[in-house]
């Protein structure tokens, strides 16, 4: 392979126009060639990595005519650190930890996937305590990476106060996480067979106070941001990604159900203890970013349901099952999918007999998110740019991995 | 004392009250958007925090200024000044009471809007010189913008001018004195001034040529140091101009109603006038807490086909009332 595109880009600022360049990088077919950049009537910007809006460190190659954008492309690979690789070589237990780094916003969802497929090729049977453990901590989680979206959304078409009435909820869902599973972000709490800990009478007393504000909370979140006139008129009918697309492009998750299609893995493929549960699951057709915040915001609220039922119901019993220190999984291959707040999040896991994975293959919803929204950004104004790439709720963690 | 001296100390005391203004204002800014935000802003420095701009300043001062490669450098080292020396200039026909007045024009209002006008340019300058393009968005879209705010921002100031009768800001208030505030019989006016005015500020919901979240920081991204220290002062020397002026026009400058001239007419008035500015400041910091950015297109046609037609419209209204009025009521000017 021609490893030229790797550094495609080495020359576009440069006053030297590369005409004698045999090869085009597929970014530079379509934008102007052989003359300075910033000498034509098309501008090509590099929005990122170390752009404010770009959600960590994307980089998107926009060729503007004016402010509205011809032509985008996004270079991912920043944030790559090789999990699925870096996978082959832990233990079955220690994968967690790996996981969490992915999808760093909603850990204990990651977890679970390989949990999930783990306990698929060992046939484990896990105890309903631990299930429905599970339900509550990737609930709360739930809430808590909705939240960062939430804030970080408000951002993104400019309002600054929306974004630290966020942070103080997820404040709150962070200290029930430590409580529980002794860290903020890095949980490695789910664990093939159960999860680590039981839940503890301080969380339960936390998780009652979250419960007592949150949804006075959410109602002030909808007048602060979506019931702004300012905000509708930012996200109404900006950034439409239609049912066909959506499809096409493998969206899942609140991205896909905005679009029309109400495919939830909780629902249609129910893992843990969802199949106990009673929430719905809030649709919309329109495919605007209004449509997907409204989705979005739906799903905290129903996330704040199950989490209602959980801790009223929680089962009495063991919290992990009988599994040996070392877990050897017979020869075998299981693919395990949870809906985390991002969409499908799928582990592949092929196993040789041995303490380790022979492979693992993880599924970013957000790496399909991205592509769309990449697809969908041209004939749009640079500030719709920013504002479409965030509605897609991209975690760079989860898409480089 | 001789003319000199008293105009250099004029000058002395407007750019002392410019820095002592970017100073507490940048310190209220901090506070307000804290405690708008569930936070609390600065706290360790001083009493409260208050030496925070102090030390920010400081760090500004000594900071490393690199000059980026690929400037234009004398158009980039002009942009600063040329955004900060017209901010400067728009103090002078602010009249701050009675007496308290550093150049007293007779078509102050005029003045103060095109001093202010100029400060575009500097800011097309910066983004023009800074060989960005980033910089280079955030200075067409100031200048899109300006050519979008000025003419309905002028138009909105109309109305009280036509009740006064004079262009001077000074007697635009003595003909508050004693009568109605313009905001009751201009009150249309006074809104369309406040949307212009925020544009012209570049403030939420209209801060199109800074726009952090889409032009990293727009024309001022290629600033470091004392540089950007000044670009960031004149932003906040233009607010304190556009309150004043909201002051002087709509909320009776140094007056307060029952309160009888006398008392008002030096420093006690220029208090009033202090206080009712900061007010509308607190106001201006509320809305950029709160309030998400317009885009740009909506911007625009904010400006062309609501701003523009409706202060027309409203400037007939005003013309009728003000011809007609007395002949209609009975002789009340």
């Amino acid at each position: 392979m021609d490893p030229r595109h790797l550094v495609e880009h080495a020359g576009w600022l440069t006053d030297t126009p590369p005409t004698d360049v045999g090869f085009v990088p597929a970014s530079l077919r379509r934008a102007p060639m052989g003359v300075d950049a910033l000498d034509t009537e098309r501008l090509i910007v590099n929005m990122g990595p170390q752009h404010p809006s770009t959600h960590g460190v994307l980089r998107v190659l926009l060729e503007l005519d004016g402010e509205e954008v011809v032509a985008a492309e996004s270079v991912i690979g920043y944030l790559h650190r090789g999990i699925e690789k870096l996978a082959e070589h832990r233990r079955y237990n220690a994968v967690g930890t790996l996981m969490d780094r992915g999808d760093y916003v909603s850990g204990i969802h990651n977890e679970l996937a390989f949990a999930l497929a783990a306990e698929a090729i060992m046939e484990i049977e896990v105890p309903r305590r631990a299930q429905w453990l599970r339900v509550l901590m990737a609930e709360l989680n739930r809430i808590a990476s909705h939240l960062v979206w939430y804030g970080t959304f408000g951002l993104d078409t400019g309002a600054m106060g929306q974004f630290l009435y966020a942070v103080r909820d997820r404040e709150a869902l962070l200290d029930i996480l430590e409580d529980v599973t002794g860290q903020r972000m890095m949980f490695n709490y789910v664990r093939p067979g159960g999860v680590v800990a039981d839940i503890t009478p301080t969380a339960v007393e936390k998780i009652h106070a979250f419960l007592s504000t949150i949804d006075t909370h959410l109602d002030e979140h909808d007048q602060l941001l979506g019931g702004n006139e300012i905000f509708q008129g930012r996200v109404r009918g900006v950034g439409t990604i239609d049912l066909e697309t959506a499809i096409a492009f493998g969206l899942t998750g609140a991205n896909l159900r905005a679009s029309g299609l109400g495919f939830d893995v909780r629902k249609d493929r129910p893992y843990a203890a969802y199949d106990e549960m009673d929430f719905a699951v809030p649709m919309s057709s329109d495919g605007d970013c209004l449509a997907r915040y409204l989705v979005r915001m739906g799903e905290m609220r129903e996330a704040v349901r199950i989490v209602r039922q959980c801790i009223e119901g929680l089962p009495e019993g063991e919290f992990m099952a009988k599994v040996p220190k070392v877990l050897r999984p017979p020869v075998g291959e299981a693919y395990a999918a949870v809906e985390s707040p991002r969409g499908e999040l799928g582990v592949h896991l092929v196993s040789d007999g041995s303490d380790t994975p022979y492979r693992m293959r993880y599924r970013p919803p957000a790496l399909y998110a991205l592509q769309a929204a990449e697809a969908i950004l041209p004939g749009t104004l640079l500030a719709d740019a920013v504002v479409i790439l965030g509605s897609v709720d991209v975690v760079l963690g989860e898409i480089d991995r | 004392m001789s003319p000199v001296l008293i105009a250099t100390l004029r000058v002395l005391a407007a750019v002392g009250l410019m820095l002592l203004n970017g100073v507490v204002l940048i310190y209220m800014l901090r506070k307000v958007l804290g405690h708008l935000h569930v936070r609390l802003g600065p706290t360790e420095l001083g009493p409260a925090g208050m030496f925070q701009t102090l030390a920010d300043v400081v760090k500004l001062l000594t900071k490393e200024d690199p000059t980026p490669g690929m400037v234009d450098r004398v158009l980039y080292f002009l942009a600063p000044l040329i955004v900060f020396v017209p901010s400067l200039a728009a103090y002078a026909a602010l009249p701050f009471s009675s007496s308290i007045i550093a150049a007293d024009l007779d078509a102050g209002l005029l003045f103060t809007f095109a001093i202010l006008s100029l400060v575009t340019l500097g800011i097309f300058a910066a983004g023009w010189a800074s060989y960005n393009k980033w910089s280079l968005l955030g200075a067409m879209r100031s200048i899109a913008q300006q050519v979008t705010y000025e003419v309905p921002l002028l138009l909105a100031a109309l109305p009280p001018v036509m009740i006064a009768g004079s262009m001077n800001l000074a007697d635009i208030v003595r003909a508050q004195q004693g009568s109605v505030w313009f905001i009751v019989p201009c009150f249309p006016a006074f809104l369309f001034f406040l949307v212009a005015g925020l544009i012209e500020a570049n403030q939420t919901p209209f801060d199109m040529s800074e726009a952090e979240s889409e032009l990293v920081a727009g024309f001022a991204t290629e600033y470091a140091s004392m540089k950007f220290g000044l670009l960031f002062l004149s932003e906040f020397s233009n607010t304190f101009v556009f309150s004043a002026l909201m002051v002087t026009l709509f909320f009776g400058g140094w007056t307060l109603p029952f309160v009888p001239d006398a008392l008002l007419s030096g420093v006690g008035g220029a208090v009033v006038f202090m206080i009712k500015t900061y007010l509308v400041i607190a106001v201006l910091m509320w809305v950029r807490g709160t309030l998400p950015r317009v885009r740009i297109d909506q911007l625009l046609s904010l400006g062309w086909k609501v701003l523009l037609p409706a202060t027309l419209v409203w400037i007939v209204i005003t013309g009728l009332a003000v011809k007609l009025g007395p002949a209609l009521i009975g002789g009340v000017s």
